[in-house]
């Protein structure tokens, strides 16, 4: 572990020698919301532009990080590290990193930014609707690089605000409502997570002498007890639960997602709540080996519930956003499943599905956001028939939805069927149960659909827009990527691979009894190399 | 040669390519041309690859050695998960291809005709070769996951394609529900995979066919149900079999490619694709697919029976024939399935593509009551039709009979009784379909005839005129009796008038002749007057009578109307006897009725009519690719040998297998004649076999259908209540009582969380700052 060690801080000197590319991600959106505040109130229409501009930028240094990622042996480390001490006397420091398990979050954080601002327009008071939405980019991308436990800590909370705000000022309906249980849910897991932060950091310095909130540190002393350590981390897993949601600490995410302004709803379904999930791998498992050992079968059968009780409260939904809002915890639940099977495949599908989801749902808020603003109604019962006058719409529409069903060849499919794969070697038979969640999906997307595009079509919405060229254009990357991570996955899962396999072996070697539950691997494997080169010629 | 595979799925997919990017553009009919070359380029690549397959065969000495496999690019590599996209090619898979993209290129040629006009012409055909390249990415893939890929991909297309016409939300209900229902079977198939390849370690069929023999009898047993569930519901078995008759609510020639052809045969070759698992299975496994495969083929039969829509029929009976395919594998004659497959291939789909053409000739009218006598109007659609009738009927030499007949004597070896359901159900097979062919092709035309509701209709119309002659009687008995009653009085007055001149002429004696004569005319004018009034009264009361009489023969004649439709069950009105239109002239009757009067049933084009001819003679001639009579000419047995773990044979003797080939040529015959009976003599009722619950499927589907939409969404509706109200209501429970307790927080509660978000925002802020200021850097 102590090479591990050596080679992460080689990679980091290496890298600090260059551009600091990981801290601009965090930095440049703030540097944009300040710029957005000197701007003059007379000239709207810059706000938009400018916030625009700078979250393109981010998207575009966050190519830039995957191009430079290194995929060859040194793929399980900690990558392109930033690191400044800040407090010596406190162990606390500004350190960024990234390795194959936050890549593609990043990534994504980078890609959605840009794409949720450009799409829709803001109804009123554009600069502070810009502002919070670079501040919560910044928040977010902030965690997905932290690998200091007070940073994250602060980026982990510093997210919250800008989206209280999001869904108060700009939100619909009991906005004030849904706003206040999103802000007290969040702040009541995750002040819990402080307390276990600063224990966890003082334990380790009563065993070790060295006050450290360095995350690698603390992950690789492994000093504080057993029960302790079970102790803290439940600490972190109810903040991370409530984030995800996990059954049952869900309900504020109805509200939040149905109330929120469709920009809100595509960053909280493709950004915050892999926060949560994101949080599980990097502070729990990683920190915690023997209690996410332990805790695991309770945690993935909370999953398993959330996956089937998601499904089915989203049949019933009258409201589409709402429907898409619990389909959600569905989908979630999958990728908390995945995470505690604590093999290769359930890891990689949840980190699959953590972007898989990001694109399918962030997309469906999209297209249901744009239905609401063509016809003022987003209940089902009010809907029908407009793959009539909106052909195209419908396509799109049906495209993400069968990605969010997991149609083999899309993206969906890939995770979904890789974390039960890796459930199915862990805990056999709640994959089985989970694997009839995708019954219920086809279920409720396709009863859905039949409401709101089959039919009859009948006044407003006989007269339904089609999908135009601006929103065509937006929707692209979304149908692209949906079809790439179906077809061609194998670039995605070979850039995390090396740091699932690190992140297993971590666990192996600090778990007494713990060895990855694996497929029952004979003499196959044999075979199936010789089949291989058979194939070759 | 074999390493054209990959064109095989390549080329519908770059048709559908193609027409997505430009097919609105190229519209009507060139969309549909290229996308049937694209299954023409698909067939011609099948091809080459077949006679590189032989090839193969000739240089090898190993078993195996008729096997290649193609890869492309690795898809899914996760861990030990390591699955390719690639290709198997092996007797196998290439029969499969040869017959889908064959009969796939002619239905796609035949749908241009059929989807003429149609406004969404090329979307049809996006989806046509969207299917055919799942399709045959389901039976080419070299492991499970790609067949899964197809499995689900050609379940999708199903649903486009059964909701094509999504105006209607039966359609679109039709399509959700073979989505969904598949889905039920997919979780078996994907499970399955997952106990496979926790068990050897990998999901490629070249791993699985070299391990199979190692896997324990539990595991390979648990392994073989959960791909039976899959395949019950892909292949439309007892339970899951309830979407397929809905699908039909699909154009015709997606019934007769993905409803027919190939898509619901898929279950059958996923288990012969995986016959060396089932092989090592516990021994009432393979005996619950034959059970399974049974019921279904004898429970599908009795339904088509009594269906009336001609696409229904050969819905259930395509459900019964699926059947018969599963019963052969469950006894372990693969071969004898595959045999099946393809016969049943040739001849469901030319039965369907002609039902197709009937109802484009008949109007879109898909009731056979209505059809009759249309051999002469459609010679070649009826000639093929029939062709196929004897086919399925399994009359020899045509193709259905042989491969029946193997199933059935393997089953006979199996299990006797499960031979005789396979017989009985032999038995309503030629019945229904003889029943299908004698209502459409022959008897009475029946196309113009005034229809049931028709008449009932044109009953009340004169129900309601004869009613309204009556109320007109009536006041005209009121008239003629005021008439009467003025006459009388008139009468009266004169009578009176009478006696007075009669008294004044006696007074004046003849004196004042002139007063007399005054009198006498005022006397007769009086007479007339009473006889008038007399008369319009008794007219009036005539007129009453006649238009009393008026009502009731109406209301008689409902009477009959609605008897004869209750009374011969199923058949609302008689197949031999035009209905009794009484004393209504032509132009009385309902415009509907004298439109179809007008309208002439006609013969399809030929895109239409040259697949139905192809497929005519593949049904007549497809028998010979597996005859029984020596093992030199067991070509498919030999053909796919490699692909099966223990290749079955027949054991009985000779004479055995002759009687049995006797018998079911008897059976065939029973059936026939019983058909010729009762639709073609008339000598018994129709109502006698159409049994009411028999047309309602024995409300298989009602009660599902009851049940998912009462107790099940009671249920649904449950946790969505109980999420609202106890999982949230908790939450909101314990704020509120914080509220309450607090008092005048309430009034503030909103602002005081807008205060914690900034003091959480100010505070982070200050927390960066002090970092910045303690920095040392």
């Amino acid at each position: 572990m102590s090479a591990l060690l050596l080679a992460t801080e080689a990679a980091g000197n290496e890298a600090a020698a260059s551009f600091p590319v990981l801290s601009a991600l965090v930095v440049l959106p703030i540097l944009g919301a300040l710029l957005l505040l000197l701007l003059p109130n007379s000239r709207p229409e810059y706000f938009k532009q400018v916030a625009f501009l700078v979250s393109a930028a981010v998207g575009g240094m966050a190519i830039w990080v995957l191009t430079d990622f290194q995929t060859g042996v040194h793929a399980a480390e900690f990558q392109l590290q930033n690191s400044h001490t800040w407090i010596e006397s406190m162990g606390i420091s500004w350190h960024l990193g990234i390795d194959g398990i936050s890549l593609w979050l990043v990534v994504l954080t980078g890609l959605i930014f840009p794409i949720a601002i450009i799409a829709i327009d803001a109804e009123h008071e554009p600069k502070a609707y810009y502002g919070w939405l670079l501040v919560l980019e910044a928040g977010c991308m902030g965690v997905f690089l932290a690998l200091d436990l007070f940073a994250f800590f602060v980026f982990f909370e510093i997210v919250l605000v800008p989206m209280y705000f999001l869904i108060g000022k700009w939100g619909h309906g009991e906005r004030a409502y849904a706003a206040t249980k999103f802000f007290i849910y969040t702040m009541f897991g995750s002040a819990l997570m402080l307390v276990g932060i600063l224990s966890l950091a003082f334990l380790n310095e009563a065993e070790t002498g060295i006050l450290t909130f360095n995350l690698v540190e603390l992950a690789e002393s492994q000093m504080i007890a057993t029960t302790t350590a079970r102790w803290i981390f439940l600490s972190f897993a109810l903040a991370f639960a409530v984030k995800v949601p996990l059954f049952p600490v869900h309900t504020w995410l109805p509200d939040a997602h149905t109330n929120a302004p469709t920009a809100g709803s595509v960053i909280l379904a493709a950004v915050m709540l892999k926060l949560g999930t994101y949080g599980f791998l990097r502070f729990g498992v990683y920190l915690f080996p023997e209690a996410a050992v332990f805790f695991a079968p309770a945690l993935v059968t909370l999953g398993v519930i959330g996956i089937i009780y998601g499904a089915i409260a989203a049949t019933m939904q009258h409201d589409l956003k709402r429907l898409v809002a619990y389909s959600s915890v569905a989908h979630l639940g999958f990728i908390v499943i995945g995470i505690f099977s604590l093999n290769t495949e359930g890891i990689e599908g949840g980190i699959l599905q953590m972007v898989n989801h990001g694109l399918s749902t962030g997309a469906l808020f999209l297209l249901v956001g744009w239905i609401y603003d063509r016809l003022h109604t987003r209940q089902i019962s009010e809907l029908g028939g407009l793959q009539k006058p909106a052909p195209i719409f419908a396509g799109v529409f049906m495209v993400v939805m069968l990605s969010s069903i997991g149609l083999p060849g899309l993206n969906g499919f890939v995770g979904e069927f890789l974390i039960l794969l890796g459930a199915f070697s862990a805990h056999r038979w709640w994959a089985v149960v989970a694997a009839t969640g995708v019954i219920i999906a086809a279920l409720y997307l396709l009863w859905a659909y039949q409401r709101v595009f089959h039919g009859p079509a009948e006044g407003d919405n006989a007269k339904m827009k089609d999908l135009t060229l601006r929103e065509g254009l937006i929707m692209l990357p979304f149908l692209v990527g949906i079809v790439f991570m179906g077809v061609y996955p194998k670039p995605v899962i070979e850039r995390m691979e090396p740091a699932v396999d690190a992140l297993i072996q971590h666990v192996e070697d600090h778990v007494d009894d713990f060895d990855e539950p694996v497929a029952n691997i004979g003499v196959v494997v044999e075979d199936h190399s010789e089949d291989e080169t058979e194939g070759d010629h | 040669m074999v390493e054209a595979a990959w064109l095989i799925p390549a080329f519908p997919l770059a048709g559908f390519l193609l027409l997505l990017l430009v097919g609105p553009k190229l519209g009507e009919p060139r969309s549909g041309w290229i996308a049937t070359a694209a299954m023409g380029g698909s067939f011609a690549a099948a091809v080459t690859t077949y006679i590189g397959l032989l090839g193969l065969d000739a240089h090898g000495d190993a078993d195996n050695d008729r096997q290649y496999v193609q890869t492309l690019f690795e898809w899914v590599p996760a861990g030990d998960f390591q699955v390719d996209i690639g290709f198997l090619v092996d007797p196998l898979s290439v029969t499969m291809t040869l017959f889908i993209t064959g009969v796939g290129a002619l239905i796609h040629l035949y749908s241009i005709g059929y989807m003429h006009g149609d406004p969404k012409f090329s979307k049809f055909f996006l989806y046509l070769n969207l299917f055919a390249f799942s399709m045959l990415m389901l039976v080419l893939g070299d492991n499970m996951l790609l067949t899964f890929l197809g499995w689900e991909g050609v379940g999708a297309c199903s649903y486009f394609l059964i909701a094509f016409w999504f105006d209607d939300e039966a359609n679109a209900s039709a399509g959700k529900k073979a989505f969904v229902t598949n889905r039920i079977g997919d979780w078996g198939f994907m499970v399955a995979m997952f106990l496979m390849f926790t068990t050897i370690g990998s999901i490629q069929y070249t791993d699985i066919f070299a391990n199979a023999a190692g896997i324990s009898e539990s595991t390979a047993t648990a392994i073989t149900l959960l791909l039976l569930v899959g395949a019950v519901g892909k292949s439309a078995q007892i339970p899951l079999f309830v979407w397929l008759p809905d699908a039909m609510a699909g154009p015709t020639p997606v019934s007769a490619l993905i409803h027919a052809a190939t898509m619901v045969t898929s279950g059958v070759y996923l288990l012969t694709r995986m016959n060396g698992v089932i092989d090592v299975s516990a021994s009432w496994a393979p005996t619950t697919i034959a059970w399974v495969g049974a019921a279904t083929a004898l429970f599908a039969a009795t339904i088509a029976v009594s269906q009336n829509d001609i696409k229904k029929v050969l819905a259930y009976s395509t459900v019964s024939q699926l059947g018969y395919m599963f019963l052969a594998i469950g006894t372990g004659a693969y071969v004898a399935a595959i045999f099946h497959m393809i016969t049943h291939a040739f001849f469901k789909a030319l039965l369907f593509l002609g039902s197709g053409s009937v109802i484009h000739g008949m109007d879109n009218d898909q009731d056979m009551r209505h059809y009759g006598a249309l051999r002469k109007l459609m010679p070649i659609t009826s000639a093929t039709f029939i062709i196929g009738w004897l086919a399925i009927a399994g009359v020899p030499p045509f193709a259905g009979f042989w491969s029946k007949d193997e199933i059935l004597a393997f089953a006979w070896e199996e299990n006797k009784l499960l031979w005789a359901v396979g017989f009985i159900t032999a038995i309503l097979t030629a019945f229904y379909m003889s029943r299908q062919v004698f209502m459409t092709f022959f008897g009475r035309y029946r196309f113009a005839d005034v229809r049931a509701e028709e008449l009932e209709e044109l009953a009340a119309m004169k129900v309601a005129a004869a009613e309204t002659a009556v109320t007109e009687a009536e006041a005209g008995i009121g008239d003629a009796e005021a008439a009467v009653a003025k006459a009388t009085e008139k009468l009266e007055k004169a009578s009176e008038k009478l006696v007075t001149r009669e008294a004044e002429m006696a007074d004046a004696d003849a004196a004042d002749e002139k007063a007399t004569e005054k009198a006498t005319k005022n006397l007769d004018k009086a007479r007339d007057g009473v006889e008038k009034a007399q008369v319009a009264a008794d007219e009036a009361t005539t007129a009453v009578e006649a238009a009393r009489r008026a009502v009731s023969a109406a209301q008689a004649q409902v009477a009959h109307v609605a008897a004869a439709s209750m009374g011969s069950g199923s058949l609302e009105f008689d197949l031999f006897v035009a209905p009794d239109l009484g004393d209504i002239a032509e132009e009385d009757l309902p415009e509907a009725a004298r439109a179809r009067r007008e309208y002439h049933p006609h013969e399809s084009p030929w895109t239409m009519t040259l697949p139905l001819v192809i497929l005519a003679g593949a049904a007549i001639v497809a028998g010979g690719m597996n005859l029984p009579f020596a093992s030199d000419l067991h070509f498919l047995d030999h053909w796919l040998e490699p692909t099966l773990v223990h290749p079955a044979h027949l054991t009985s003797s000779a004479s055995v297998k002759w009687i049995l080939a006797i018998v079911a040529v008897m059976g065939g015959a029973i059936g026939i004649a019983a058909a010729v009976m009762i639709y073609l003599k008339g000598r018994f009722p129709a109502s006698k076999v159409e049994l009411p619950i028999m047309a309602e499927g024995w409300r298989f589907d009602e009660s599902i259908a009851n049940f998912m939409g009462g107790p099940g969404r009671k249920g649904f509706d449950l946790v969505a209540w109980f999420d609202a109200t106890f999982v949230d209501g908790a939450v909101n429970g314990v704020g509120r009582v914080v509220r309450e307790g607090g008092g005048q927080l309430r009034r503030l509660q909103s602002g005081l969380v807008r205060s914690y978000a900034a003091m959480v925002a100010i505070g982070a802020i200050g927390l960066i700052i002090w970092f910045l200021s303690r920095a040392s850097f």
